[in-house]
């Protein structure tokens, strides 16, 4: 849902949730990590997130009026400058279709291409990392060719194996361990994404980029 | 150091939960019962960020292997020390050797999902990413990341020895002492969140007015909830954004799931509302098979419920306290 103004919504009392204006965007993207710079460092806040062209936004204590915060929150984004991040770009050789692919057939229902066809538009792309979410070490990845969107399951899938490249409405993903998801998996890939023991613990971080390589497509 | 002895399935340690490490798409895991989490704790003198052990099925078996303070919350179990009842809600000293076993109650008036065997130094795992609570996805924190199993041995902590286990106190349960029901059934506030009008009128009154169901499909990750379809104006497909415990997705098949302690840190569904805070115990309790209601709440109305839980556990550490000094004086 793409909405014209700035929205603040509430989490409960734990967070709230900033979504940006306008069509998803590398440029918003880069203002929303600038945001997020500016808001962790206010003293009520425990942790500024970026999603996918938005921010959660964490309360230590949540604060008594909410006035004042959304009002500081908007004025923020208003004077946010896009960050440029200087990342690095790894490579995944990925498997599309078969048994790391079940639902490369509904990606083929939904869009009318042939996996091939699927497989050559998704690698065809250079995707930054917007944000790390969902679980860890997890990249949200912008830039995926609108050609092969496909709506989120409508049950979620309750094990998917780690090393799930998948796509959910005009997004695109890997697994980073076995969970539940709702996307569509197309193929597999084997890279280690999150290490506890390592600081940060996360493999890649926004402003970094991943390239898909075809290693086979499964039919 | 205890042994667990019995081979219960979905067993973890958890502590108030792993709270700054979401940009790295770690949850926050912790306790599914906070509340009960805290009274464990309080009860044995802890500080607030000991880990204890979550036990979700039943019997549980462990034996001590030395002289151990431990105290028993959360759902309502037949527990015993060495064949001897021990009163719910309450601490006590155990032997060396002594064998702890929770088994199914037969009735109670409360049952509750989950009980908390909590120890004087806490369980003394290894902090990770600033908890020790278990993350079964990403295996991390609690016993090597992952679900207790039979034969382990889990250390304990230093005891402060702030309080003994005092025999034969016992705090009321917060379900008793906090009650929230709605024509019978428990009850939880709900803030609305981004795409509640988003939602067809009659499936926003559905949501307050009619009960829902803990489904088998339910876990630590999230309840399913089932009961009517909950449908939305017109299809929505969001961007990925970071989500709470407590937040209540509606996938494309209308049934709500509600997001719980080991749930995703982002997601995608559309989110017609949030179970508050201050009531993530109440549903962390929720049977399978038992139904529950949502109750429409606003920003104070949280807070409110925050205060009053808060307030509470005070009580509760007061009345502790005095208990403490008068064994101390006597």
């Amino acid at each position: 849902m793409i909405v014209k103004e700035p929205q603040i919504s509430l989490l409960g009392t734990r967070a709230l949730l900033f979504e940006a204006p306008g069509e998803t965007s590398l440029t918003t993207q880069r203002r929303i990590w600038s945001l997020a710079r500016e808001v962790e460092t206010w003293p009520e806040v425990s942790e500024a997130v970026p999603g996918v062209n938005n921010l959660l936004v964490s309360f230590l204590a949540p604060p008594r009026t909410l006035a004042p915060i959304e009002t500081r929150l908007q004025s923020a984004w208003d004077t946010a400058t896009p960050m440029i991040l200087q990342g690095r770009t790894i490579e995944l050789p990925v498997v599309y279709g078969g048994e790391g692919g079940p639902h490369m057939a509904d990606v083929v229902a939904h869009t009318g291409l042939r996996p091939e066809e699927i497989a050559e538009i998704h690698a065809g792309r250079l995707y930054p990392v917007y944000a790390i979410g969902s679980h860890p070490g997890y990249c949200y990845l912008g830039g995926m060719d609108a050609r092969i969107a496909t709506p989120r399951r409508k049950v979620p899938v309750l094990k998917l194996p780690g090393g799930a490249v998948s796509i959910g409405g005009s997004q695109t993903g890997v697994s980073a361990s076995a969970g539940p998801s709702g996307w569509n998996t197309i193929g597999t890939t084997s890279t280690s994404f999150f290490d506890a023991t390592r600081d940060p613990p996360v493999l890649l971080q926004p402003g970094d980029s991943i390239r898909f390589r075809i290693v086979e497509v499964v039919r | 150091m205890m042994e667990i002895l019995s081979k219960s399935a979905l067993t973890t340690i958890q502590d108030r939960g792993r709270f700054g490490a979401l940009k790295w798409g770690v949850g926050t895991a912790g306790a599914m019962d906070g509340l009960a989490l805290a009274c464990g704790n309080l009860l044995l003198g802890n500080g607030e960020d000991a880990a204890a052990i979550e036990i979700q099925v039943l019997p549980f078996e462990a034996r001590f292997d030395r002289e151990a303070e431990i105290a028993l919350t959360g759902a309502t179990c037949e527990a015993t020390i060495d064949g001897k009842a021990l009163l719910p809600w309450s601490s006590i000293r155990v032997a060396p050797g002594a064998v702890l076993r929770l088994g199914l109650t037969r009735s109670a008036r409360w049952r509750g999902a989950r009980a908390y065997v909590c120890v004087a130094g806490g369980i003394d795992v290894p902090v990770v990413l600033g908890s020790r609570s278990t993350q079964l996805r990403g295996g991390i924190g609690g016993l090597e990341g992952r679900a207790l199993q039979q034969g382990d041995k889990l250390p304990f902590g230093p005891s402060n020895g702030a309080r003994r286990a005092s025999d034969g106190i016992s705090i009321v349960p917060p379900a008793f002492a906090l009650p929230l029901m709605l024509d019978g059934l428990p009850a939880v506030r709900v803030l609305p969140a981004a795409e509640y009008r988003c939602f067809k009128p009659e499936s926003q009154s559905d949501l307050w007015q009619r009960p829902w169901k803990v489904t088998p499909q339910s876990d630590r990750y999230g309840y399913r909830l089932s009961g009517p379809v909950l449908e939305p104006v017109a299809p929505m497909e969001l961007r990925s954004h970071g989500i709470v415990p407590g937040v209540i997705q509606v996938p494309h098949g209308g049934q709500p799931i509600v997001q719980m302690c080991d749930a995703q840190p982002s997601g995608g569904y559309p989110k017609i509302g949030t179970v508050i805070e201050a009531d993530l115990w109440r549903l962390g309790q929720a049977p399978i098979g038992s139904s529950i209601r949502f109750i429409e709440t606003d920003w104070d109305g949280a807070l409110h419920a925050l205060d009053e839980v808060s307030r509470w556990l005070s009580k509760v550490a007061r009345c502790l306290d005095l208990v403490e000094a008068r064994r101390v004086s006597s």
